[in-house]
């Protein structure tokens, strides 16, 4: 009977355990299908917002505009059809709020109701004409055409420069400068946190005493323990102006305000993960150098840093992970302008940033929300494939010494 | 005949034990001598003393005079490396870095500022053929030096010792972790470098020990019981604690 009862109690916990690790899978994997067919969801959609519609003269050969072309049409920089594939026509914008100037408000209607006509009737007398207006003004009694829109494709949401998916009449959506900007603050903060981390873990590791050791580890380990918006707060009250300052800027809102706040953060990780990879080298080692008439220095960089060099690259990867996931204060201090950098002197935005700022306001199953998810599998694929590497940098046969 | 190695009642102190105790030995160069006694009796902690590792230990006092060469090595302004130039050192086990062949036993003359290739090749050479491992690894010298075996890698040590052309050699059990055929190697090739080094050795195995040195000193707690040609201290010894220990009454 108790025997019974104790096997019964073993399944019991199995299963307990079975179940919770099939939660926890099931939830990574639900997450990441929501992400990515939310993500996706952008590739299927116009870049014009639901109820507009671009119209044009019934005989204007051009059937299809990219979201680039109508950007540069209203924005007058293409001002001939021939450009996209029309007529050698001068191109005439027209803007549904000034039709009071070409028609008189009987001529509209009382309630609007003649609108669609004298759209019509513009587009037809205007035979370069280009108008951005409602849909439900292209309804009975229309007679020009209505132009599609190329749809977001992903080389396009890749390659393009220009980020504003609230632009009218088309959004914009090249995720270039943000993928850019991501990139050159992490690389920026590695640079800056690569050396320190490097050099403060030697000193923890080879060079200093065990009691100095034993202070500065918990608190440097306490460093990964603030909330990274008291890390922006203090960029932006410290380091923004002295960056305005020191470089004399307009503006201090930085990539590089962002990349030291950044390497602040990363290093903890840096540090305490490649002390450990330091302090693994045999001892053995350590003596056979010594042993040999090396000075403690040629030790550390001939026989310690090259033994733990795998480790090394771990906690650097592992660093830059985080540096390009990082939202909130990166946020706050590097101006979030959606432009390619040029230097490291100028506001940038990444991806979180952008993610975290814009989904608020962007209408949840518009294509603004889902251009948004979009970003974020892109910063995943980005993440793991820095997993990727680590994990295959820490499982590169560690040379061991027997 | 002059001693090459002089110690003089030497006492060692970590923190509060006491790991030496008066301990009074002198060596004859191109000799070997074999410490021997069972585990914690303080002969490698004495061999250290030679080429100052027990530095790397905190706590660590010591007292007596240590001569190398007839240079007191326990100065205030002992070049340490200088003196770790002339006291090579293998250890109980193979520890090459992670580096070729070739680049473990150039690294001591690295270390040292030599960095001209023929010169490094040409030691190297040299210090392989002595260490008896050059047949095997000549083909091979820019491969891992972990792919050797371990009794391979342990010649590899002693070539690395060999290579900065060190008058003394200090070697802590260099055979207790490797295969009898390997250990044979390993006697043999003591043996010829007799010649040219003076050899202090550490080990456990006391047929190793009568096979291989010239004389033997037996410690037992941290003291020196005794200490003369390895021939009559295994076949005559004075000691009751000697006669114990090489009988295997203890160890």
């Amino acid at each position: 009977m108790i025997k019974f009862l104790k096997s019964t109690f073993e399944k019991l916990i199995e299963g307990t355990l079975f179940l919770s690790s099939t939660i926890t899978t099931l939830a990574i994997v639900l997450i990441i299908i929501f992400l990515f067919k939310e993500g996706i969801g952008t590739f299927n959609q116009t870049p014009i917002e639901d109820g507009f519609s671009l119209v044009v003269n019934k005989n204007n050969p051009v059937n299809e505009l990219t979201a680039n072309e109508i950007k540069n049409i209203f924005d007058q920089n293409i001002t001939n059809w021939k450009t996209v594939g029309g007529k050698n026509d001068s191109i005439t914008l027209f803007n549904i709020d000034n039709i009071g100037e070409f028609y008189s408000d009987s001529a509209i209607g009382e309630n609007f109701e003649f609108l669609p006509q004298c759209i019509s009737d513009y587009t037809e007398n205007n035979p370069g004409a280009i108008a951005f207006v409602t849909t439900r003004y292209t309804g009975k009694g229309f007679t020009g055409k209505i132009l599609t829109t190329t749809k977001v494709n992903i080389s396009q949401f890749i390659s393009q420069k220009e980020w504003f998916p609230t632009a009218q009449p088309a959004a914009q959506l090249g995720v270039l400068p943000l993928i850019l900007g991501t990139l050159w603050v992490s690389f920026g903060a590695i640079l800056i946190a690569l050396p320190l981390g490097l050099a403060t873990s030697i000193y923890m590791a080879e060079i200093t005493s065990p009691k100095i050791r034993n202070i500065l580890k918990p608190l440097i380990e306490l460093l990964a323990g603030i909330p990274s918006v008291v890390y922006g707060f203090f960029g932006l009250v410290i380091i923004v102006p002295g960056i305005q300052k020191l470089f004399d800027l307009p503006v201090g809102e930085t990539a590089l305000a962002g990349s030291i706040v950044l390497a602040i953060m990363a290093l903890p990780t840096i540090i305490t993960i490649s002390e450990d990879a330091l302090r693994t080298t045999p001892k053995a080692m350590k003596e056979a150098s010594l042993a040999l008439g090396a000075n403690k220095w040629q030790t550390i960089y001939r026989v310690i840093i090259p033994y733990s060099g795998s480790g090394i690259t771990a906690a650097t990867i592992l660093g830059i992970g985080r540096a390009i996931g990082e939202t909130m204060a990166v946020l706050m201090v590097t101006g979030n302008a959606a432009v390619i950098p040029h230097s490291f002197l100028e506001p940038v935005r990444t991806i979180p940033a952008t993610i975290a700022a814009e989904l608020g306001e962007a209408p949840q199953g518009g294509l603004h929300y889902k251009a948004l998810f979009a970003l974020g599998c892109i910063l995943f694929i980005i993440t793991m494939a820095i997993n990727l590497i680590v994990g295959y940098v820490s499982s590169k046969k560690k040379y061991n010494a027997r | 005949m002059e001693y090459i190695i002089t110690t003089d009642k030497v006492n060692l102190f970590y923190g509060e034990s006491q790991a030496l105790k008066d301990i009074s030995i002198d060596f004859l160069p191109n000799t070997v001598t074999a410490l021997i006694g069972p585990s914690g009796c303080g002969k490698s902690t004495y061999l250290r003393l030679f080429n100052r590792m027990n530095d790397l230990i905190d706590n660590v006092k010591i007292t007596g005079d240590i001569t190398v060469e007839g240079e007191n090595i326990y100065q205030k302004d002992t070049n340490i490396v200088e003196l770790r130039r002339k006291v090579g050192m293998v250890f109980q086990k193979p520890n090459p870095f992670p580096k070729s062949i070739f680049e473990n036993v150039a690294y001591g003359l690295r270390v040292n500022g030599v960095n001209d290739m023929s010169t490094l090749k040409e030691k190297v050479e040299f210090s392989l053929k002595q260490a008896a491992l050059w047949d095997e690894v000549k083909d091979k010298l820019k491969k891992s030096a972990f792919e050797l075996s371990g009794g391979q890698q342990q010649r590899l040590c002693i070539a690395r010792a060999l290579a900065i052309e060190p008058s003394i050699i200090l070697m802590d059990e260099p055979a207790s972790a490797l295969d009898p055929i390997s250990t044979a190697k390993i006697e043999e090739l003591i043996y010829e470098l007799k010649s040219k080094y003076t050899i202090v050795i550490v080990t456990h195995n006391l047929q190793q020990a009568g096979r291989v040195s010239d004389y033997t000193a037996f410690f037992y707690l941290g003291e020196l019981i005794e200490k003369g040609v390895t021939k009559e201290l295994f076949i005559n010894p004075k000691n009751i604690k000697t006669q114990n220990y090489i009988t295997g009454r203890f160890g």
